[in-house]
């Protein structure tokens, strides 16, 4: 300890707790959730343990635990909370996956068909990606700080990842939105990656030019207007989000970029002006997509009125409505629902599978795991000291809030149904791997944070005087 | 399996996941109550003297009951800094997370630059300095400058001071 004797013996706090122990016995819990949820499947379906089932959790719990070892190993005072609820909502996607999996094979056992290739397997290898990406991050990254000297660089990739779907050879439009890009019968979303690396942008480009944007000239009505000159950013975001809009045909990734831009803002300069600006500027492009695009008036008309459509555009939000009544306040159990009715189950949808089968009380613990996951990501935010952690933070968080808001939004038909993944449960390489990158990312920044202070800086121990009692 | 043992099975399993809830939200909110165990920097939560000439601090006894003869001062009464106090002198007092405040308070509810505490005619007048979560005496969110009257406590983010005579 580099401190002065003279100076203040007290002011060394007791040891650090780093609460790895608590996220170790979550992890346990969280693996044993997963045993259990795959268990209750297996018998409720009538399908019996699959041979393969001990591997497989084995597997699963080999992930977690070199998660945890890493973490214990490059980042010993992060947040003990990430790492843990991360795991579980992936396992339960897993175990939802699975369940899936069943209702497909038993489906075709019926009709006389082949057996169909399971997910699970592949969301598995992915989450091991993911896990291996995440391993990674913490090894190479052991400042974030770093990333802000590439702030630029990370803007322009990412705004070039956001547009690779619209390349001419290796774009790929699925289900009507370019969203993906093929290479080699291998499929990705680009715009998973770029959601990191457009946080990082605007997290470091806000950090310089925030004084200059926080300036209030004229008052329009009382409302605090930003000068016109420091409106450029907004609307260069904003016509990225529209473009997005228009040649890839994707709401969601539309949404999600220009809200977390808005968000950035306002965390960054403190003006609500620009969230009302932001509200407007939505408004009108929400107009005008309403006006121009034949698939984003569908969008609308099937959420006001779902079961006018229940045959056509409205039947997936309808089967979903359905399976969350069917499930009610303790669900049906998992194996017991008919969550294959609905389109895209495993994806977009995965929430009114866990929602009929786990009823109210499940989904709202899950939303509960979202909620903690994102008010840790905030509070890292709000403890860390230099101006780029606290954005970085920030934006990557509101990423999360803004996904899970537009997709549990839309499935429960709050708000127009809009494509995005949930975060950590959807099957999805892409989305799992990135999000996991956001956890690795929040994991840095929040264990330097909360680490005890290597050395205090020794000039000023002249001058200070601890008066702590 | 019987049907029985499959609704046992399925109320444990939202057991299982109510419990890892539980767990979670009992282990923050012992992380909110003791924010100090996981922040320590040895150089925060000190109180500097004020950059104007001012009487030379001397080694403060942690007995808060010594302040009292030395003239008017300012005492933390809870917080993490409770019992720390600062002697008012001609100079301003600053109060925030900002390192060169007169008190750095280390508290995420307080803001980089928060308050200060300046000699007016009619005693010591406080000043939110636009902080996010406000300065508040006795209860009430003071939006101008406004008189500290003695043993009045004047609440900043999680802490609380109060001007001694």
């Amino acid at each position: 300890m580099s401190t002065p004797a003279t100076a203040h013996p007290v002011a060394r706090p007791p040891r650090q707790r780093t609460r790895r122990g608590l996220e170790l016995i979550l992890l346990i819990l969280a693996w044993g959730i997963g045993v259990l949820g795959t268990q209750q499947v297996a018998w409720a379906t009538g399908e019996g343990l699959h041979s393969r089932f001990w591997i497989t959790a084995g597997v699963v719990g080999a992930l977690a635990l070199i998660a945890h070892i890493i973490v214990r190993w490059r980042v010993p005072y992060a947040d003990p909370f990430l790492l843990p609820i991360a795991t579980l909502l992936t396992i339960l996607g897993l175990v939802m996956i699975y369940r899936l999996d069943v209702a497909a094979l038993q489906r075709a056992e019926r009709n006389g068909n082949p057996a169909p290739t399971p997910d699970v397997y592949n969301q598995l290898t992915w989450y091991a990606v993911a896990v291996l990406l995440f391993v990674l991050v913490l090894l190479v990254l052991r400042d974030h700080r770093i990333l802000q000297r590439y702030t630029y660089t990370f803007g322009l990739l990412g705004v070039i990842l956001l547009l690779l779907p619209l390349a001419p050879v290796i774009g790929a439009t699925v289900n009507g939105a370019t969203l993906w890009v093929r290479v080699g019968g291998f499929t990705f979303q680009p715009a998973e990656a770029a959601k990191i690396l457009l946080a990082i942008f605007f997290a470091g480009y806000l950090v310089v030019t925030r004084d200059s944007l926080a300036l209030v000239r004229t008052k329009v009505l009382g409302v605090p207007l930003p000068r016109a000159r420091d409106l450029g950013p907004i609307l260069i975001v904003w016509m990225v989000s529209l473009g997005v809009l228009v040649f890839e045909r994707d709401l969601g990734t539309s949404l999600l970029f220009f809200g977390l831009f808005v968000c950035m803002l306002y965390i960054a300069t403190q003006r609500w002006s620009w969230l009302v600006l932001g509200l407007l500027l939505f408004a009108v492009g929400a107009v005008f997509a309403y006006l121009a695009f034949g698939h984003v008036r569908t969008r609308v008309q099937v959420w006001l009125d779902p079961f006018a459509f229940s045959d056509t555009g409205g039947y997936q939000i309808v089967q979903s409505l359905y399976g969350f009544a069917n499930g009610g306040l303790f669900g049906t159990g998992l194996g017991r629902g008919y969550p294959e009715l609905v389109p895209f189950a495993n994806t977009d949808f995965i929430m009114s599978g866990l929602g009929e089968e786990l009823g109210l009380t499940g989904a709202i613990g899950i939303m509960l795991l979202y909620a903690i996951l994102i008010e840790r990501g905030l509070r890292i935010a709000v403890s860390v000291r230099d101006p780029f952690g606290q954005l970085l933070s920030a934006g990557l968080s509101i990423t999360l809030a803004i996904q899970v808001f537009v997709i549990v939004g839309g499935v429960t038909r709050l708000i127009p149904l809009t494509g995005l993944t949930t975060p950590f449960l959807s099957y999805g390489g892409s989305s799992l791997v990135a999000n996991w990158a956001i956890i690795a990312i929040l994991l840095v920044i929040s264990n330097r944070a909360r680490r005890p202070a290597p050395e205090s800086p020794a000039s000023d121990h002249v001058a200070t005087q601890v008066v702590r009692r | 399996m019987t049907e029985f043992a499959l609704t046992l099975l399925r109320l444990a399993f939202l057991g299982a996941l109510w419990l890892f809830i539980i767990i979670t939200v009992i282990a923050l909110r012992r992380d909110l109550m003791q924010p100090r165990e996981a922040r320590p920097a040895p150089t925060r939560g000190s109180a500097r003297p004020p950059k104007p000439a001012k009487p030379p601090k001397q080694p403060r006894p942690p007995k808060p009951a010594r302040h009292a003869k030395t003239g008017p001062s300012l005492l933390v009464t809870e917080g993490p800094l409770a019992a720390t106090v600062i002697p008012l002198g001609s100079a301003q007092v600053t109060i925030g997370r900002a390192p060169d405040s007169t008190l750095v308070i280390d508290d995420d509810y307080a803001s980089s630059r928060h308050a200060r505490i300046y000699p007016g005619d009619d005693g010591w007048i406080v000043e939110d300095l636009g902080s996010t979560n406000g300065t508040w005496v006795d209860r009430n969110r003071i939006t101008s400058p406004t008189i500290l009257p003695p043993n009045v406590p004047l609440r900043i983010g999680r802490t609380t001071l109060q001007l001694q005579r």
